[in-house]
């Protein structure tokens, strides 16, 4: 049993960690893309010194995003052997697809876009960017497609006690990757538009020197960011409704839903204890969760209690709940996150179209540490999503407890939990630096001497 | 053939591409700090792979997905049982992908020797632990009914398979020498073109000792007969004929015949395995086949359209950038890494 929390605890570590990075790696991706392009098409030098300019902390970034990928790739195997024997019939083939398509796609052309200013023609280099962003963004998909193959399992047989692939159109069909792709990918738009936002309004708050650049800069991502954050929640909300339908007891933990309501209330504040599955305290609005789930103010939604005695006549004795309060609080950091953005992408659009971005200095000032926003919903929404499934590593089929590598020890655990902890503390420590010092510190433009320098000196 | 043997080829065709590949980049990394003199002078070592390092780890980690989609036991058991061999390669491909990236984002020469030592580290290691894991592959590894592997990390650290570290470690580091003799110019070429001669010698010596060792003293290539045939006797032929077109001065050429070595010099392990994929040590019929360890038929077919769809566009789109960034790096070149 320890071994199977040890591994779950890496899992955790190394997944939220990789996920710091992709999402800025999409988003900024297809914002360097319309940057250049901007530039090829008008010539004007501004939109190459924006290009240059993210088109660096796009790489910083991009670097640690790639290589923390790979321990993704491998962890299957290593700490999972168990799930990967049971599932790999139908999981492997998204992930090798993912290779193919993707990886291969992104890493060449990034190489011709980082060494190819003065090897390609001009429309061509701006090519490749757009390439990449596509690859990143392909990369998305195939993760997500076996990502929601263990929410919602669809196109296999049981076949011999393994999981068997019988319709490979089903699984890239997953009515659950319909609402999960364009949730990420909105959410990348946001993370990309808000990284850019914060730089952007520092600079603008300082006044320095290359003042066009971030003003450009802030308006681009005012819009992109808007249309992001717009699509968030949009998706989130006919996410929820595929939840309530697919996956009743994530949303029941979500919402602290001990039993079953029709109308269902939403919870705006609940303390409650979970050992004796009761609330201590609760503020809910009465018939909400019934609207947020079926557009209408009735409707039954479940509670934990009932599925918890309809999974056991499905399953088997077993304690199906996942934890209630990491689930709760987990959705509503993510969701309040999510509306904070909403908000202040708002207040953005307003300056914007008001042309009244250099003056509103309380925005700027507000958007430095609003920075921290689409990290808190990325990192929180992963978490809430994985441990909503619980108990199930893939849902209804295979139990967590059961999916781990029976030879891995906790002494070899706790090894690889520490090594990789400690490296990837110094990773972000490092990439943070370069990200500071090639941002807002003595090598941006921010600098007087290094203005529009361009590459590394 | 049936799609078994097909991805068995394919699985071994993507290990080759990037036993080839990423074999010179790790070569690049690991006689950097000692073939450039100074800070301009590693720059422009490290700038020969600069666009292709990263392309070139992908064939690694495709053979990883495609293991996964088409072996998923094979997968388990390999990833699960070289557990902390693997952990070690992980943090090394992680130290060495930051590195690139890294290094000369900060002038400071402290920073910059720090980060070329981890590029050092993070090809030195890689080139010779893959060597090991595919010795310990053809060698056999103690695998139980259930096929998970019941040793531990000593198992895999045995003498002969370390000499499969050692000849994947020289291997890679003539080759990376050929290559950057290719891709630089003057002094550093001059040095590039020195050390290749050097290391050519030792290396034949210790690939011939370790195949023939397999072959006299292990059952490894038993099936290969007195007559070993074309395969093995090309990778022998390959390595002999690099040394005296490198000495020539035919250094594309040589370059061409250490590529085809080491491809075949793996053709001739993955033939002696077949159809294993991995032997277990403690009962021949424990061992993982192409059968036992493989998906069913359907995610075969599917995977097989796929890889025939996406395999041409990677060939053409990665050859074409190694066409772009054909030139020499000169001291004038604009660095960009």
């Amino acid at each position: 049993m320890t071994e199977v929390l040890l591994a779950r605890w890496q899992f955790t570590i190394t997944s939220v960690y990789h996920f710091f990075f992709v999402p800025l790696t999409i988003g900024l991706a297809w914002l360097v893309a319309i940057m250049e392009t901007a530039y090829v098409r008008t010539g004007n030098d501004l939109y190459l010194r924006m290009t240059r300019f993210w088109g660096k902390l796009f790489l910083i970034n991009f670097a640690v995003g790639v290589v923390t990928g790979i321990v993704m790739e491998f962890q299957f195997g290593m700490n999972w052997s168990e799930y990967s024997r049971f599932v790999g019939d139908v999981f492997g083939a998204p992930l090798a697809i993912e290779a193919l398509m993707a990886f291969f796609l992104e890493s060449t052309f990034l190489g011709l876009w980082i060494f190819g200013w003065d090897r390609l023609s001009k429309g061509v280099h701006a090519a490749t960017m757009w390439l990449v962003a596509f690859g990143s963004t392909i990369s998305a998909l195939w993760i997500l497609i076996a990502n929601s193959f263990m929410h919602q399992p669809v196109g296999y047989a049981i076949q011999d006690g393994r999981a068997v692939m019988v319709d490979f159109w089903a699984l890239v069909s997953n009515p659950h990757i319909r609402v999960q792709f364009p949730h990420v990918i909105a959410g990348a738009v946001t993370t990309g538009a808000f990284f850019v936002l914060a730089i952007s309004a520092y600079h603008l708050r300082r006044q320095t020197s290359d003042r066009a650049l971030f003003r450009r800069s802030f308006i681009l991502a005012t819009i992109y960011g808007a249309i992001g954050i717009g699509l968030v929640g949009l998706v989130g909300h006919s996410q929820a409704q595929h939840m309530v339908r697919v996956q009743p007891m994530k949303m029941a933990a979500a919402e602290a839903l001990w039993e079953g309501e029709d109308p269902a209330s939403f919870s705006l504040l609940t303390i409650g204890n979970e050992a004796e599955q009761r609330d201590v305290f609760a503020i809910r609005v009465p018939g909400l969760l019934s609207l947020l789930a079926y557009n209408r103010l009735e409707g039954r939604v479940q509670g934990i209690k009932d599925l918890q005695i309809e999974f056991q006549h499905l399953y088997g004795p077993g304690n199906y709940v996942p934890p209630v309060a990491i689930s709760y609080w987990a959705f509503r950091l993510m969701a309040g996150a999510g509306v904070l953005m909403g908000l202040l992408a708002f207040l953005a659009l307003l300056a914007v179209l008001r042309e009244r971005v250099d003056r509103s200095r309380r925005l700027q000032a507000a958007l430095i540490p609003a920075l921290l926003l689409p990290y808190l919903a990325n990192s929180t929404g992963w978490i809430f999503t994985e441990i909503g499934r619980q108990p199930w590593i893939v849902y209804g089929l295979q139990l967590t407890a059961d999916a781990s590598s029976p030879t891995v020890t906790s002494g070899m655990l706790i090894t690889s939990i520490l090594t990789l902890t400690l490296l990837y503390t110094g990773l972000i420590a490092v990439d943070v630096y370069l990200l500071w010092r090639n941002s807002v510190g003595p090598h941006s433009p921010a600098a007087p001497a290094q203005a529009g320098s361009r590459g590394a000196s | 053939m049936n799609l078994n043997t097909l991805w068995f080829i394919l699985i071994g065709v993507l290990f080759i591409g990037f036993f080839i590949l990423e074999g010179f980049d790790y070569g690049v990394g690991i006689l950097m700090p000692f073939l450039g003199r100074d800070d301009h002078e590693r720059r422009q070592l490290i700038n020969t792979i600069g666009p292709f390092w990263d392309a070139n780890e992908v064939w690694l980690i495709t053979a990883g997905g495609a293991m996964f989609a088409a072996f998923p036991d094979w997968y388990a058991t390999m990833f699960s049982g070289f557990y902390l061999a693997l952990l070690l390669i992980l943090i090394c491909l992680i130290v060495r992908g930051v590195a690139f990236e890294f290094r000369s984002k900060e002038t400071r020469p402290a920073w910059r020797r720090t980060w070329d030592w981890a590029l050092f580290a993070g090809s030195a290691l890689p080139a010779f632990l893959w060597g090991v894991a595919m010795g310990n592959l053809i060698l056999g590894v103690p695998i139980d009914p259930d096929m998970n592997y019941v040793g531990g990390l000593g198992d895999l650290l045995r003498p002969y398979a370390l000499a499969y570290g050692v000849t994947s470690f020289l291997g890679f580091m003539l080759t990376g020498a050929v290559f950057l003799s290719l891709k630089t110019t003057g002094v550093l070429a001059e040095r590039a073109q020195e050390t290749g001669e050097r290391l050519w010698l030792p290396t034949v010596i210790v690939v011939y000792l370790v195949v023939g060792y397999g072959y006299f003293f292990t059952g490894m290539f038993q099936r290969f007969g007195v007559n070993p045939g074309i395969v093995p006797l090309t990778a022998g032929a390959a390595l002999l004929a690099a040394g005296f077109l490198l000495k020539r001065r035919y250094n594309g050429w040589a370059f061409a015949m250490l590529l085809v070595g080491i491809a075949f010099t793996l053709l001739t392990l993955l033939i002696g395995l077949y159809p294993r994929v991995m032997v277990s040590s403690l009962n021949p019929a424990w061992s993982l086949t192409i059968y036992n360890a493989a998906s069913g038929q359907y995610t075969l077919r599917v995977m097989t359209i796929v890889a025939l769809i996406f395999l041409p566009f990677v060939l053409a789109y990665q050859a074409w950038s190694y066409w772009v960034f054909r030139r020499r790096v000169t001291p004038e070149s604009h660095l960009e890494y």
